[in-house]
């Protein structure tokens, strides 16, 4: 290549990248993306605008055709009683299932990152393989073994039954903050003369709280929103997916909206003070680090 | 995600091994608990799919036999609902992945710049999350209904012919499945693509690649994990979901899904072995189809 020749190539490359540049910057790309998200965002959230709106729906028994506008669903919920006793219901098994599944869950987190043993493989493919079945088979599954076992089924055997698949999606999430735990932290605890328990309560658990506040809070939405193994193992009992499910054909009674709108509106709040707390703590951080 | 959490090579040999009577400790609960409610409600599963009705007996009454021929039955009965399930679950997952790629693109890549931004849009693709499954999926119905604005514009637009239904079709329960989905392929997505160097892009433009091309050569293979995870998410639920295909929901008589025969042999007509070799039948597909896809995309660490 002479020199000429070479100078030519790298004026072509260098006069061709703006250009390639700007022809991006200007491309059909730089908007079309964005856009799309917005719709996509509107087509995700429609259903819960309508779920909210018709909570506001002044409907006599089903809540199918606007009647017009009243806030008496939100303060006469309890009118409902069904949907009421079907709700208390969903709290108890939810609040039940996410303590036990993150007291287990949690220890064979720490176990798994912290301990050497064997059957590793074995125990990861128990912990994984209730994430991969079908929660259609979950449910059959338990609900053979209490029929063989002549259980009742009830709020007992619905709390049974959530606690089984969320203590995998417990261990998941507290391993993954379990693995990002500097072991020095622990070993200066053990240094400075503290006994395994007070460096297990002191440094270890502060430390891995909020992974475990976030798989509580994880269990405890799987759980207030399973249908399909309650519905197997629930015997007479009412959650309040099933008494939806139970309603659905003959319709659903506004106050139903009422409480899936203000579960939402108290969610989506716990969400974004979170991040938001946690956006604020990163900037202090950066600011003192800087 | 989920699937890659518990890769056995990650895990960090930090102990030495005589702590192994603590890690016994921590363990056991937890695996003891799974064993009892997890693998033998699966042997009870395969136990109750061989048994035969007691002679002489009520309905609902059963004894253990090796009666494999129930096997044959329900294939022969219900081969048309178990095609069906599986064959609405891959539509699903494939416009579940087409509707979430650009959106996980965008909120991954594109938005890199602004964090507070990204999480805010990360909460509204699991928005949905927060409101009942049911309710979301029955506020579709309403949406979609004959009588709803939806609809009677597209007929009026002859978009759609006048006596033509949307709710109570295959299309009608695809799109919920589809819909209900979609935050277990957009976060898998996202999280792969988040983690996408830039460089390899700018790289492949230097290199006079064609945008498409730098996509199909680049981005897409590295975000191979993703895609995986996402879909895997995304089929196993769909395909034993029964909720989007029962009647009361975005169903007819003729959606009817594995799901929904496994629920009305075992919970209304009581015929017990029945609906344990559907769960059976189910589970072996899934399992196979996991694991050659799983090969087939040579991402074998995932599992």
């Amino acid at each position: 290549m002479t020199l000429q020749e070479g100078l030519a190539v790298s004026e072509a490359v260098t006069a061709r990248k703006p250009a390639s540049r700007r022809g991006a910057r200007l491309g059909f790309g730089n908007w079309l993306l964005p856009l799309y998200a917005i719709i996509a965002f509107v087509f995700l959230l429609i259903p819960i605008a309508y779920t909210f709106a018709f909570s506001f729906n002044d409907s006599v028994k089903s809540n199918i055709v606007w009647r017009g506008f009243t806030f008496d669903k939100w303060l006469n919920v309890c009118d409902q009683i069904d949907v009421c006793v079907a709700f208390g219901n969903s709290l108890i098994i939810g609040i039940s299932a996410t303590i036990v599944a993150t007291i287990l869950g949690t220890m064979i987190a720490i176990a798994l990152v912290r301990y050497r043993f064997r059957f590793r493989a074995g125990i990861s493919l128990l912990l994984f393989l209730p994430m991969a079945t079908p929660e259609v088979v979950l449910g059959a599954g338990l609900a053979a073994e209490f029929l063989g076992a002549g259980v009742q089924k009830g709020l007992g055997t619905i709390i049974i039954a959530h606690i089984m698949f969320c203590v995998s999606f417990v261990v998941v999430t507290v391993k993954a903050r379990v693995s990002t735990l500097d072991p020095a932290l622990e070993e200066a605890g053990r240094d400075l003369y503290g006994s395994p328990n007070q460096v297990f309560w002191r440094i270890t658990f502060p430390l891995l709280l909020p992974g475990i506040i976030a798989a509580a809070l994880l269990s405890f939405a799987l759980s207030f929103d399973d249908f399909i193994i309650t519905n197997f193992n629930a015997g007479t009992t009412n959650t309040f997916p099933k008494y939806i499910y139970i309603s659905a054909a003959r319709g659903i009674p506004a106050e139903a909206n009422v409480i899936a709108s203000a579960v939402f509106l108290l969610a989506i709040i716990l969400v974004l003070i979170s991040q938001i707390s946690s956006a604020l703590k990163r900037k202090r951080l950066a600011a003192a680090g800087g | 995600m989920a699937f890659s959490a518990f890769a056995t090579g990650t895990a960090k040999e930090q102990a030495p091994r005589r702590k192994s009577k603590i890690a016994l400790l921590l363990l056991l609960p937890g695996i003891l608990y799974l064993m009892l409610f997890f693998l033998v409600p699966l042997v009870s599963l395969v136990i109750t799919s061989f048994q035969q009705p007691i002679p002489y007996g009520d309905i609902g009454e059963f004894q253990n036999a090796f009666k494999w021929e129930n096997y044959v039955e329900v294939v022969n009965t219900y081969g048309e609902h178990i095609f069906r399930s599986f064959a609405y679950a891959i539509l699903a997952t494939i416009f579940a992945l087409l509707f979430s790629y650009p959106l996980a693109y965008f909120i991954g890549v594109k938005a890199r710049r602004w964090p507070l931004l990204q999480n805010l849009m990360l909460v509204l693709v699991i928005a949905p999350f927060f409101i009942s499954f049911l309710l979301r999926t029955l506020a579709w119905k309403s949406i979609l209904s004959d009588e709803s604005f939806v609809i009677s514009g597209l007929k009026a637009l002859s978009l759609m012919a006048p006596d033509a239904h949307f709710t109570g079709t295959p299309a009608a329960v695809v799109f919920g499945l589809t819909y209900n989905f979609i935050p277990f392929m957009t976060l898998p997505l996202y999280s792969t693509l988040e983690r996408l160097d830039t460089r390899l892009l700018e790289a492949g433009s230097d290199l006079y690649s064609k945008p498409a091309m730098t996509f199909f050569k680049v981005t897409l293979p590295l975000s191979m994990t993703g895609i995986v995870s996402g879909v895997l998410l995304t089929f196993i639920p769909a395909a034993g979901d029964y909720i989007n295909a029962s009647r009361d929901f975005l169903g007819g008589t003729g959606t009817q899904m594995i799901g929904n025969v496994i629920e009305s042999n075992f919970l209304v007509t009581l015929n017990y072995p029945a609906a344990a070799a559907l769960s059976i039948i189910l589970m072996a597909v899934i399992l196979v189809m996991v694991t050659v896809y799983v090969k087939r995309s040579g991402t074998e660490d995932l599992l």
